[in-house]
């Protein structure tokens, strides 16, 4: 087939310097420049690798040569009785977990309602829109451990009838509170970035309010979102960790019930690795995403 | 006062019946006293200036703008009655954009079978049988499954055109739909809807593109300032007008080459 391609077109034949049979040699000129780029390629690397060993040797050196060493390793980096706590502090992290997984799955369709309701134009939705307002004002500007305090504490003070004094549940419920907040400002700022065009593209093939924005705007806008959403997935992950002042058991607590036995810092070391190894590749699949989706909105803007 | 399509046709109701219509943005009237008819299987192009209300027009003919004053009748029923329902309407309407408005999430097939599968209730199966149909009729078969903007400006508003057709509608408005292509892009799209127009489908349109309204037009208005200032068939318009703004009118875009 290859021979087929390489015929060209008659007409012209003689006058193309392009072969299309396969047979293309890089000239001399591509070949000088492709020494002289793998020559610069492998200069930087050298560079790269010579500045990198030169400042992180000497930062070890600084380290372990300054008098205080022996002291912090004991204290932060005992790493025989780190691995013994460890089961423990990721026994506690399941609860983490576990929480976020809930929260999260809560705070998404909570955020998403919220957010339809502060962009209808509908008239009956008034007082929900105006109450989603406030809402989202309020749990907004308040710092979300205040919001446990007030929610996981000052709820069973009530002492009402019927509803949980569980601290976890209320806890749960303090961080959705707050999460939910958040999450709708973010997909209501999706939801607007959706050009009116596409609406009325939509509307005017007459597709229902309704339809129009479960086909049309919100797969729009949500494919919009998702990076900035990820990045309060992780935060919500972290900020599980909160919940701890209400004296449940998670990975802080279970680090910090260790430290306060032995004296020793290094279970709360132990619990930072743990959250770090779920949220750096949550980070770094976010800014992955991120990345291609700007790559395709510039490609788009080619267009 | 009759309006454009009174002449003699005024035996059957016409498709679409407009009469006195206002329409104004605050302060600004963009349109008064638009009286005209377009009778089955016809054609009327409306010709005008940059903001002389083309586009509202055809907005509001598909209830995407409220109207001051005037109806719009569309088979003899008023569309623009208050307990209408705009979504039965534009059942029966079909509206193709300057800008394609294409929906980038879905691919070219899914954007032609939404709103025969959403909005008329047909089976999927039935819906893509006939959007392939279409697609193999305007020569897009082999994009069915691309994203729009993967197409040539020209093959979007094919889509588009595409798109609103597969709902067999009454009425169809086009909407100036060749002024965001590439001039070599604008004839592929224009022999569409030349062949729509042979198989007897009635359109409703505004375009800058005179030598292409005079193929297509069994009527051309000429809108200024939100009026129909004169209309006629398009012999007459656009080559013998007898009043100076639409001789002045058809001059400048003969100058700027699209005639
Ligand atoms: N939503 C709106 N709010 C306020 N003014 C508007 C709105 N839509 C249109 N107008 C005004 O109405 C007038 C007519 O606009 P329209 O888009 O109908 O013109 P057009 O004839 O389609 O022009 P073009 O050939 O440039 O598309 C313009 O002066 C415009 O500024
Ligand atoms: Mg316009």
């Amino acid at each position: 087939m290859s021979d087929n391609r390489g015929r060209g077109t008659g007409d012209n034949s003689g006058s193309a310097p392009y072969d299309f049979g396969g047979a293309w040699q890089p000239s001399e000129i591509e070949v000088a420049r492709r020494i002289a780029r793998k020559k610069r390629n492998r200069k930087n690397a050298l560079i790269a690798a010579l500045s990198s060993l030169l400042v992180l040797g000497t930062l070890l050196v600084v380290l372990v040569t300054s008098p205080g060493w022996i002291t912090l390793r004991d204290t932060f980096f005992k790493w025989a009785y780190g691995f013994e706590v460890l089961p423990k502090i990721i026994l506690g992290f399941g609860t983490n977990a576990t929480l976020t997984l809930i929260a999260g799955t809560s705070v998404a369709l909570l955020g998403l309602l919220i957010a339809l309701i502060r962009t209808s134009r509908s008239p009956a939705l008034t007082p929900f829109r105006f109450l989603a307002t406030i809402y989202v004002d309020v749990f907004r500007g308040i710092p979300m451990l205040l919001v446990i305090l007030l929610v996981g504490f000052g709820i069973p003070a009530l002492q009402l009838k019927g509803v949980t004094n569980n601290v976890l549940i209320l806890g749960t419920i303090a961080v959705i509170i707050t999460y939910s907040a958040y999450v709708a400002e973010v997909i209501r700022s999706g939801i607007l970035t959706v050009h009116p065009s596409q609406r009325a593209a939509a509307r005017s093939l007459g597709l229902s309010h309704i339809q129009t924005l479960r086909h049309v705007v919100l797969p729009q806008a949500l494919k919009r979102v998702t990076p900035p959403l990820l990045n309060d997935l992780v935060a919500l992950i972290k900020d599980t960790g909160l919940i701890s002042i209400l004296g449940v058991t998670d990975a802080i607590r279970a680090a910090q019930i260790q430290t306060a036995k032995s004296f020793n810092y290094t279970p709360y070391v132990m619990a930072a690795l743990v959250f770090l190894a779920v949220t750096i590749p949550l980070t770094r699949m976010t800014d992955r995403m991120l990345r291609n989706s700007l790559e395709r909105q510039n490609a788009q803007g080619q267009a | 006062m009759n309006g454009p399509s009174m002449n003699g046709s005024g035996m059957s109701t016409p498709v679409l019946r407009v009469e006195k219509l206002r329409k104004s943005f605050g302060d600004e009237i963009v349109l008064q006293d638009i009286t005209f008819s377009v009778p089955e299987h016809t054609a009327t192009v409306f010709i005008g200036a940059s903001g002389s209300g083309k586009s509202t027009l055809l907005r509001c003919i598909n209830l995407l703008e409220q109207v001051d004053d005037g109806t719009i009748k569309l088979d003899g029923e008023d569309i623009s009655a208050a307990d209408v329902n705009p979504d039965e309407v534009r059942k029966k309407l079909g509206m193709v954009f300057q800008a394609f408005n294409l929906f980038p999430h879905m691919t070219v097939l899914e954007n032609i079978i939404l709103a025969p599968t959403r909005v008329q209730g047909i089976r999927e199966e039935e819906a893509i049988a006939e959007a392939f149909k279409l697609l193999e009729r305007f020569g897009l078969r082999d994009k069915a499954d691309q994203y729009p903007d993967r197409l040539s400006g020209g093959q979007q508003q094919r889509v588009a055109i595409i798109r609103s057709l597969a709902r067999n509608p009454r009425l169809l408005l086009l909407d100036e739909i060749t002024s965001a292509l590439d001039p070599v892009l604008v004839n592929e799209v224009l022999s569409t809807v030349r062949d729509l127009k042979g198989e007897g489908m009635t359109m409703v349109l505004a375009t800058h593109e005179m030598g292409f309204a005079k193929q297509v037009a069994n009527e051309v208005c000429f809108l200024h300032q939100g009026k129909i200032l004169e209309w006629g068939p398009p012999e007459v318009i656009l080559e013998n007008p007898k009043l100076s703004e639409t001789r002045e009118f058809i001059k400048r875009v003969h100058d700027a080459g699209r005639l």
